[in-house]
């Protein structure tokens, strides 16, 4: 062990010049060795000024028990921000902490969606048939909806509020598209949707298109809130068409969301109610997102 | 560095010898990467319980019956939580210690290149089936480095294909190297597998290698290095 420090003039560490030992290195080798030897034997060898390295340029010192405890005490105390992450196993803070886990995410989801880039569309062979297409829902397959007597009532911060007939909806240039329908469970089916711009039917309500979301409440009493930037988005359909023919009652007839940038819990079925607005109730942001999804539930 | 303290403490103690092995950024990513592995393997195991298949819906064929037991997050909602907080983390900790390592030229020590493949069957003899241990004076073998490596594979593989289920509609470009859409599902999965592979080994190799070499990766500091024997 103590051979090598009279060999090693290329130290990279500053701070050891002044140790105690660098006098010895100026002695002739003869009168170090001597001198070592009677350290050997007298007494423990005295820390020297280490200047070796490991294979990887490591630094390495000769330290004193003390020293070595001090230097580890201070090393651990910089591991501070991973033992922060140990507030996660505290159950008060736990549910706090992953709300603003799921805030950021939405957040950042915000910022990475494109108010003009559209999602992939799919020719009609890659679409799946209308028998694989599945019915989902969160409490009853059909709601009964009287088809004869349905409007939909428009509030909040528009210009022309009150309730619309499906034909005045349908009086739009329709929109057919091939996109994907994404479940939060994991699954997904390409569908043939058709129906009015959101975007379109809005302007032509004199919506304020500055305002920050869209309130939805369905005849099932589902309900949804979506920003802005998705309801103007071109692909944002108030959707009445599946496969070319009407909306059947599961899913959702006479109208419903189809937004191809969105998570399938966030196409409300069986529109009742839309509202313009720049605020959202707390416990009415939607029926998923109440319970813990993301609200944002962007693709 | 030697102060008069640490001259007089001497007198009455030998001295010991350490090396710096594991700079406060290594540690920190690492310990936070490895809460957060944990995390979303854990939170993603339980997504995949709510719909444990990689075909369609209709028909539904289960590919794998997760057990609770090893699910976090109690429900998909409560696991995705976790899973969209924990995955910042785990990038943000990947990233920093991928950043660092560029930085200060440590890769060179660490990332496994064509020339290390030679080197893998040998070290394996040796810790498999007790074959003669390769002479190295590099900081890490051949085998480690393959195992390191592999993490930091597997960490982008994850990232990349959790990115694409996470934003198809913005990404949607993205899913075309990885064969499609729902190939980066089962991508996503392999790469889990691919941690799970690489965890066990680690772990009995931290056992193996004992308390002080277990110790450097907390403090930095490792006491008697192996190499300066």
């Amino acid at each position: 062990m103590s051979e090598e420090h009279s060999e090693e003039p290329q130290s990279k560490h500053e701070g050891e010049q002044d140790t105690p030992q660098e006098g010895d290195r100026q002695a002739s080798p003869a009168e170090e060795a001597s001198a070592r030897e009677e350290d050997a034997q007298e007494q423990p060898v005295a820390p020297r000024a280490a200047r070796r390295a490991g294979p990887a340029g490591e630094e390495v010192r000769d330290v004193t028990p003390r020293e070595r405890k001090r230097m580890n005490r201070r090393e651990l105390l910089k591991l501070v921000p991973v033992i922060a992450i140990g507030a996660f196993a505290i159950p008060k803070l736990q549910e706090p902490l992953l709300m603003q886990g799921l805030h950021f995410s939405d957040w950042a989801s915000g910022k990475l969606f494109g108010r003009h880039r559209l999602a992939q569309t799919f020719r009609n062979n890659d679409v799946v048939p209308f028998q694989r297409f599945p019915y989902n829902y969160y409490d009853v397959a059909d709601p009964e909806v009287d088809l004869d007597k349905w409007t939909l009532t428009v509030e909040g911060r528009v210009q022309r509020p009150g309730d619309y007939k499906l034909e005045q909806i349908q009086a739009f240039p329709k929109v057919v598209q091939n996109t994907r329908h994404v479940c939060v469970e994991g699954w997904d089916v390409i569908g043939n949707f058709g129906g009015t711009r959101a975007s379109e039917f809005l302007r032509w309500i004199g919506a304020d298109t500055g305002a920050r979301f869209l309130e939805v409440e369905c005849v099932d009493e589902y309900y949804e809130s979506i920003d802005m930037a998705t309801v103007l988005h071109p692909q944002t359909l108030f959707c009445y068409e599946m496969y070319g023919n009407p909306l059947d009652r599961g899913h959702g007839a006479p109208l419903r969301l189809q937004m191809p940038t969105k998570l399938g819990y966030k196409q409300a079925k069986y529109l009742d109610t839309i509202r313009v607005t720049n605020v959202l109730q707390a416990d009415k942001r939607g029926y998923w997102e109440d319970q813990g999804y993301s609200w944002y539930g962007g693709l | 560095m030697a102060t008069n303290a640490s001259a007089i403490d001497s007198k009455n103690a030998a001295p010991i010898t350490v090396a710096y092995e594991h700079p406060w950024v290594v540690r920190v990513a690492h310990w936070l990467n490895a809460v957060a592995v944990f995390v979303l393997i854990g939170s993603g195991l339980q997504v995949f319980r709510a719909f444990p298949s990689f075909g369609p819906k209709i028909p539904q064929k289960n590919f794998i019956d997760i057990p609770k037991l090893i699910a976090l997050g109690g429900w998909l909602g409560g696991a995705l939580q976790w899973h969209f907080t924990f995955m910042w983390i785990f990038i943000g900790s990947g990233l920093m210690y991928v950043i660092y390592q560029l930085a200060t030229g440590h890769w060179r020590q660490v990332l496994f290149l064509p020339r290390d493949i030679k080197g893998v069957w040998p070290m394996a003899r040796h810790y498999f089936l007790f074959g003669p241990k390769p002479a190295s004076a590099a900081a890490y073998n051949p085998l480690q480095k393959l195992a390191y490596t592999s993490t930091i594979f597997f960490g982008a593989m994850s990232m990349l294909t959790g990115l694409v289920m996470y934003k198809p509609a913005q990404f949607w470009w993205l899913a075309w190297p990885m064969g499609g859409y729902h190939f980066a599902r089962i991508w996503h999965f392999i790469s889990m597998c691919g941690f799970v592979a690489f965890i066990p080994g680690h772990l009995i190799m931290v056992l193996l290698h004992g308390w002080n070499n277990f110790y450097s990766m907390i403090t930095g500091w490792k006491r008697d290095p192996e190499y300066l024997d």
